[in-house]
């Protein structure tokens, strides 16, 4: 008796060895490095590789080599110094088109990377950096939706030859009256038609009938879902531009915004680059400028001809533009890259205007057919210009820009102008700064008080159960070797409430063990043979032990559930924490006292401590 | 080694009165001083703003305050943060007339940093933390949904478990340990934040099982003595589980007072609400939940008929 079957060593022994695989990469450390990555089209590549190889040579700054990794070229350096140097130089090699960001790469090596062995990830308060929660005004997204339905409705209705007597805006509705039926009739049926998403009834109002659009719930849906997406778009675009190595933007709720940059100091530079409103502008070329077998080229060093400015596109051509605007970008509803399918499926971008944009770029275009219509991106002041199409009719609310030369290109111009212009406006409501001395003095904290706490339990242990008493430490060993290689494979965010989970589980952990050791004293002390008392111990305990974690357990899960930031760090270490510990506290020192006293038939004593007393009573 | 020798139950049911008189004392006085001082909710409840400033000698919160005041910013909260040359000031919400929330709390953030520099150049801003009013007002009710979610979700488990007069008498009894944390949060004005919270709710999972082992017990020895009263059948069960329900909560402590003593400030509070929690917990699932049961009339009845077939054989071999 008390023996396992071979499997179930097999299983510890197995379970062991990954665990153990998967928490060396947490030992390893972290060096300085620098990563460097492109903006927009710009490509990271074995020759940009070699670049960068050459500016660390030329700068004499010893490194540990440059790697291609993705689409990101990464320097490992030997300290902090040389980390900064380095970041400086290669940034002023490279200029604008790449940057260079600061961040700390794991020591682990190459073959432990390769199985996915990663250290645990450290949130914002183990490392440093700045936390923002942003609220997206969903009411601004429907009042623009609602503005472009009616804009929509009216332009339909004129296009139509329908006759109306008013159109209006009631809350989020839009209302159109008309003086007879015939006319609300045909009105109804091309409303049906152009707008599939929205409830449209009417009704009779007096001498007037009354047609309502409203939007059905799903299009509200659908509509925040997408302003939420777009502005999203838009903030990983900008975060991109801060040069942080591992930024994160998610979605949080269904009308927030999470954004977390790591080893960013100065909230005022990310707030400057995330709240800045990139716009979007589409102004006439000035042709006359470039007439008579002249090109814009003359310009390149000579100022821009009077009332115009001059830009650059984004093949490096200079552009000379008008200085009126004809829209701008918070004008634009959306914008899809697509085909046009009768010109022989050539890439291009379909632009949707608001109704005050769509009458504005008909003005516009009216007298303006066979001209360019310039698309200019203004981004921290620096107009460039997107694309330059020629303009073949007059244009409307909706519109293409063909005569694109790839789809790839159609759809990097289709995001610009959508990123271009927030979705809905946002205002940060959650804003935190951690200095990243205060990261490590907070891993320290929770490191030391981890190791401590470990030591208090092992010296009580020992001393009260003796043998025992060690096997239970094994095995509350083990458990934080399961519970770190867990997170480490999760890849789950490591906060400082979670460290405290850690430590709080370990705690907790160690209870099955001691009712198991209670245990086994008792069936001692009633008189039963050692080998019996074990097996009656661990079997017995084994009810409790379920209780105690399922009650945990249940606590674990409302805080995962309701939890939010530091809580839910919290929660998900201690729900694990409970599910390595039944599995170490029962299996695993069952295993090591099998392999202890399985083997022997007659043994007289267990080294679990003072029993005597009760037999001596008995006696 | 060996801690706990009883040779005979001890007569806990006995003094269970008394027990009852001091847990609904201090129980009143848990709910007195929640009522008159509240709670001290940190900026994540409240909105508001923290900045942790870093000195390069010791200084002192009143003479910080004293800078703040004379620079016009009012109503910051100065205290000590870990070492002497830390501290936290604690800023409300700003009212914003024609501005965002944020960006007020930006402008006030500067004044803050430039008075304080203007008085010591070493003041260095560590970290500073921004909520605005919604955030916390949900994390209120969230928080209060989780508290309840755990109740009912222990309630329904014990209550298929054992029976429903032990779920009543344990979730009593452990809510009492909530309110009497709370208490004590209210009575000292310690920072009450989300880790505090979450350790409140920790607490309660793990304390029920205290309540849980003592009740199986009960449950076994309503089967294997057949003479004895119920007050001597809860004694019995005390007295024989009363070791490890202390060595489990005293291992248990040993991590906490790691924490109180080695993890800094930001786990101070979350270490002493596990602490109050882990103590009360000892005596409340024990000494609070037994008498409960007891007066809710739990008798043999309800665990022997069920299992007859099962208890008869122990009481045969229990004769001789």
């Amino acid at each position: 008796m008390n023996k396992y079957p071979a499997w179930k060593y097999v299983l510890i022994i197995g379970a062991l060895i990954v665990a153990f695989l998967y928490t060396v990469p947490n030992l390893f450390g972290e060096s300085p490095a620098v990563q460097v990555s492109g903006l927009r089209t710009n490509k990271v590549d074995a020759g940009l590789q070699t670049r960068v190889a050459d500016v660390l040579k030329t700068a004499n700054l010893s490194n540990e080599g440059v790697e291609l990794q993705g689409e990101t070229l990464r320097v490992k350096f030997k300290n902090a110094d040389t980390q900064f140097k380095g970041r400086d130089a290669i940034q002023a090699a490279l200029g604008e088109g790449y940057v260079a960001a600061l961040f700390n790469l794991s020591n682990s090596p190459a073959w432990l990377t390769k199985i996915n062995a990663l250290p645990m990830y450290l949130g914002l308060d183990l490392r440093g950096g700045v936390h923002f929660l942003m609220q997206v005004d969903m009411k601004a997204a429907i009042d623009k939706a609602v503005d472009r339905y009616l804009g929509e409705s009216r332009a339909l209705l004129r296009d139509k030859k329908i006759f109306y007597s008013g159109i209006s805006r009631d809350g989020n509705n839009v209302v159109l009256r008309f003086k007879e039926r015939a006319e609300a009739d045909k009105a109804r049926k091309e409303l049906n038609a152009q707008f599939a998403d929205l409830a449209i009834r009417d009704t009779n109002q007096g001498e007037e009938v009354v047609i309502t659009l409203t939007m059905k719930p799903e299009t509200v849906f659908k509509l925040q879902e997408a302003a939420l997406q777009q502005n999203i778009t838009a903030l990983r675009k900008r975060v991109n531009e801060l040069g942080v190595s591992e930024p994160i933007v998610q979605q949080q709720g269904l009308d927030r915004i999470l954004i977390q940059l790591a080893g960013v100091t100065d909230p005022t530079r990310a707030k400057d680059v995330i709240g800045r409103t990139a716009t979007l502008e589409f102004r006439m070329v000035a042709e006359e400028h470039a007439a008579g077998g002249r090109s814009f080229e003359q310009f390149r060093n000579e100022p821009a001809p009077f009332n115009t400015e001059k830009m650059i596109g984004s093949s490096g051509e200079v552009v000379i533009v008008r200085k009126q605007v004809i829209v701008t970008g918070d004008k634009v509803t959306d914008a899809q890259p697509g085909f046009d399918t009768q010109q022989g499926n050539r890439p291009n971008v379909t632009v949707r205007l608001d109704g005050a944009g769509g009458r504005a770029m008909t003005l516009a275009t009216r007298e303006n057919v066979g001209k360019n219509m310039a698309v200019i991106l203004i981004e921290k002041g620096k107009p460039e210009v997107l694309s330059w199409p020629t303009i073949q009719s007059e244009l409307g609310a909706t519109f293409q820009i063909t005569g694109i030369s790839s789809s790839l290109e159609a759809k990097n111009l289709a995001l610009l102008m959508r990123a271009g212009a927030l979705a809905a406006p946002m205002e940060i409501i959650e804003e935190r700064t951690i200095g990243p001395s205060l990261g490590a003095e907070n891993i320290e904290k929770g490191k030391n008080s981890l190791l401590f706490g470990f030591a208090l339990i092992t010296i009580f242990m020992v001393i009260y159960y003796s043998l025992f008493g060690v096997v239970s430490v094994v095995s509350l060993a083990a458990n934080l070797l399961f519970l770190i290689a867990l997170l480490s494979m999760l890849q789950a965010t490591l906060t400082l409430p979670g460290i405290a989970a850690i430590a709080l589980t370990l705690g907790m952990a160690i209870d099955a063990n001691v009712l198991i050791n209670e245990r086994i004293r008792e069936e001692l002390r009633n008189g039963m043979s050692p080998q019996m008392a074990i097996q009656a111990g661990y079997e017995r305990a084994l009810d409790t032990i379920i209780d105690s974690n399922i009650t945990t357990l249940i606590a674990g899960l409302a805080l995962l559930i309701w939890g939010s930031g530091p809580v839910r760090g919290f929660a998900v270490v201690h729900c694990l924490g409970i599910l390595t510990s039944i599995f170490s506290a029962v299996m695993v020192s069952r295993g090591i006292v099998n392999v202890i006293y399985g083997g022997k038939k007659k043994i007289t004593m267990l080294s679990i401590g003072n029993v005597k007393w009760a037999k001596a009573a008995k006696a | 080694m060996e801690f706990f020798k009883f040779k005979k139950s001890i007569p806990f049911m006995k003094h269970a009165l008394w027990f009852n008189v001091i847990s609904f004392l201090t129980f009143l006085l848990a709910i007195f001083f929640l009522w008159k001082n509240g709670l001290h909710l940190s900026i994540e409840f409240t909105g508001g703003a923290v900045m942790e400033v870093k000195y390069a000698q010791a200084v002192e919160p009143d003479k910080i305050r004293t800078t703040l005041d004379s620079a016009g910013i009012t109503g910051a909260e100065v205290i000590k943060f870990g070492s002497a040359q830390d501290i936290l000031v604690r800023l409300p919400l700003p009212t914003a007339a024609n501005q965002t929330q944020n960006n007020a709390m930006e402008a006030l953030k500067g004044r803050v940093m430039t008075a304080l520099n203007a008085a010591d150049k070493s003041a260095e801003l560590k970290r500073m933390e921004f909520v605005g009013s919604a955030v916390g007002k949900e994390l209120a009710y969230d928080g209060s949904l989780a508290l309840l979610a755990v109740c009912i979700g222990i309630m329904i488990y014990l209550a298929i478990r054992f029976e429903w007069r032990f779920a009543v008498a344990t979730i009593i009894a452990n809510l009492h340990d909530v309110i009497i944390i709370l208490g004590f949060f209210a009575f000292f004005q310690w920072e009450f934040s989300l880790p505090v919270l979450a350790a409140v709710l920790a607490i309660l999972g793990y304390s029920v099982n205290e309540s849980v082992v003592v009740f199986d017990r009960a449950r076994e020895n309503f089967r294997k003595m057949r003479k004895a009263t119920t007050p001597e059948i809860f004694d019995a069960a005390i007295t024989g589980t009363i070791s490890r329900t202390i060595i489990t909560h005293g291992t248990t402590q040993m991590m906490v007072i790691a924490m109180l003593i080695l993890g800094g400030p930001t786990l101070h509070y979350f270490a002493l609400a596990l602490t109050i929690g882990i103590c009360f917990g000892i005596y409340s699932s024990v000494l609070v939940a037994c008498p409960i049961a007891n007066y809710l009339g739990v008798s043999r009845e309800d665990f022997v008929k069920p299992v007859k077939k099962d208890g008869e054989p122990e009481v045969i071999s229990a004769q001789p």
